[in-house]
């Protein structure tokens, strides 16, 4: 499929959640092979879409379609193994990193003498140093940690990253070196990565194309350059205030 | 097979048979707790009280209708007393949890049901051999050990699953991502559901005979039976509780656990309130 189709369309989607209405009549085309950056303040939605992308819930309403396929007709294992997810908060699972791959590698039924090819190159990828692999993985920096969850989202050999503020809870350094991880799995791998951001520098920095939420619908959505140049007043508003 | 009893008859009539005033004066041991807990203001002094009246009445109405099966000896009766004794476990089991379903009693009555049956089955016809098979003087006492321990089994391992679902929603979410089943992202809050509910049967086997004396045994010793023809039926007893509980303890977390799943294999919003 070639890269100016869509990777995700969405159509009038709603998700109302314990009562609230997280997204309101999202209408919205991701483009492939290319880094989206969700922004917004703290409750527009950003996440509560993102969940929907990767089926860890379902719209109330409305349709989304994943490369031109309803997603609800895509088996559900199958499209959480094509499309990863990275949570703002990193868990480990338990052993040392290298189990924590191995053990996405077999979610993802991969062939057991490709498994240690796969481990060295996700783990490149996500910049993991290799004397790191061997390493508890409970017990990394918060930094570590956090590549060695986008080395394991990597280890199901996805052809889309879906990422939750994956810098939310690192210190400015370390989230500008994770950025540069970022921006070279969509250069170099060609990935599709939608990706929220309370973090305007980087979202500038790394976006191709941009959606700003608030309230759950979508206030502008387009290439990264010119959105950040809009002048819609509620986009201004709040780049004034978060910039 | 060597017959269990053929080391001494347990049901030997050298027993003291208590009478009414015994009973009152035991009444006095009651009284102390309950005269201790009004003093320090433990606050049990009402529950104490209706447990001592709830103790009275449960067992006497409980020897009135022993009685009356013994006498009536019908295999409708005995099964039918087995029966009621598992509902109650259930619903007992099923009411000490924080939020219990209808879907979750059924879980809990289906595993205890298995646990127990099965457990009950085996030993009634391999070891123990009752004839009629339904003698309720082996059914009904077998049973009611057996179904109490499962109890115990289930309450805690659906205690402890609810408890790790809760503590692991985003390391079951993160699997999830992956692309795991839930059976994948739930693997490890199972087998600890299912270990927390082993675990005090398997202190139990550890400690019998030497912290404390089993029930059933003393029961058997005071009535007049040899102490070795006891300790062969508790060591039937053990082994027989700890398959009921491993057997329960493990049905449950694998079947309840699918209760936190909707078919898209998404976790559900935890109910509040």
């Amino acid at each position: 499929m070639d890269n100016a189709s869509p990777a995700f369309t969405l159509q009038q989607v709603e998700q109302v959640k314990a009562g609230t209405r997280a997204l309101d009549g999202i209408s919205l085309s991701v483009p492939q092979g290319q880094i989206t950056v969700l922004i917004g303040p703290s409750g527009a939605g950003k996440s509560a879409l993102l969940r929907l992308l990767n089926r860890l819930d379902d719209p109330t309403a409305g349709k989304i379609r994943y490369r031109g396929q309803r997603i609800n007709d895509i088996p559900v294992r199958t499209l959480r193994r094509r499309v990863g997810f990275v949570f703002q908060t990193p868990v480990a699972f338990p052993g040392t990193v290298r189990d924590n791959l191995a053990l996405a590698a077999s979610i993802a039924e991969v062939p057991a003498d490709k498994i240690d090819d796969r481990i060295g190159s996700s783990a490149r990828l996500a910049d993991i140093d290799d004397e790191l692999l061997d390493r508890p993985a409970d017990r990394l920096s918060g930094g570590q940690l956090q590549r060695v969850t986008i080395a394991r989202a990597l280890m199901t050999g996805p052809e889309t990253l879906l990422m939750d503020e994956p810098t939310a809870s690192l210190d400015p350094e370390t989230a500008a070196t994770i950025g540069q991880t970022i921006a070279c799995l969509s250069s170099q791998r060609g990935l599709t990565v939608v990706m929220a951001s309370h973090r305007i520098a980087e979202a500038k920095e790394l976006a191709g194309h941009a959606v700003m939420l608030d309230k759950g619908k979508v206030v502008e959505a387009g290439p990264a350059t010119q959105l950040f140049e809009s002048s819609h007043p509620r986009l201004r508003a709040f780049l004034s205030r978060v910039g | 097979m060597y017959r269990l009893w053929q080391s001494g008859n347990p049901l030997q009539s050298s027993m003291i048979d208590l009478s009414l005033l015994d009973l009152t004066l035991a009444a006095g041991l009651i009284l102390i707790a309950i005269g201790l807990s009004y003093r320090q203001r433990i606050g049990l002094t009402r529950d104490l009280a209706i447990g001592a009246v709830r103790t009275v009445v449960q067992l006497v109405l409980v020897g009135y209708v022993l009685v009356y099966i013994f006498a009536l000896d019908r295999w409708y009766l005995v099964v039918a007393a087995l029966l009621i004794m598992l509902a109650v476990a259930a619903w007992t089991a099923g009411g000490r949890q924080d939020r219990p379903t209808r879907q979750l009693y059924g879980i809990l009555g289906l595993a205890m049901l298995l646990g127990s049956g099965l457990t009950l089955v085996y030993v009634g016809s391999l070891v123990v051999r009752a004839d009629p098979w339904y003698d309720p003087r082996y059914l009904i006492p077998l049973f009611g050990m057996i179904i109490g321990n499962a109890m115990n089994s289930a309450s805690l391992a659906a205690e402890r699953l609810a408890g790790e679902m809760d503590a692991r929603r985003a390391e079951v979410e993160a699997y999830l991502a992956l692309g795991a089943s839930p059976a994948r992202a739930t693997e490890d809050a199972v087998r600890r559901a299912t270990r927390a509910s082993m675990i005090p049967m398997v202190n139990s086997l550890m400690v019998v005979g030497i912290v404390a004396l089993p029930g059933m045994m003393t029961g058997q010793i005071i009535a007049g039976a040899s102490p070795l023809s006891a300790v062969r039926y508790q060591i039937v007893v053990m082994f027989m509780l700890m398959a009921a509980v491993t057997v329960t303890g493990t049905l449950v977390p694998l079947w309840y656990r699918n209760t936190f799943f909707t078919p898209a294999e998404q976790l559900k919003v935890p109910e509040t309130g």
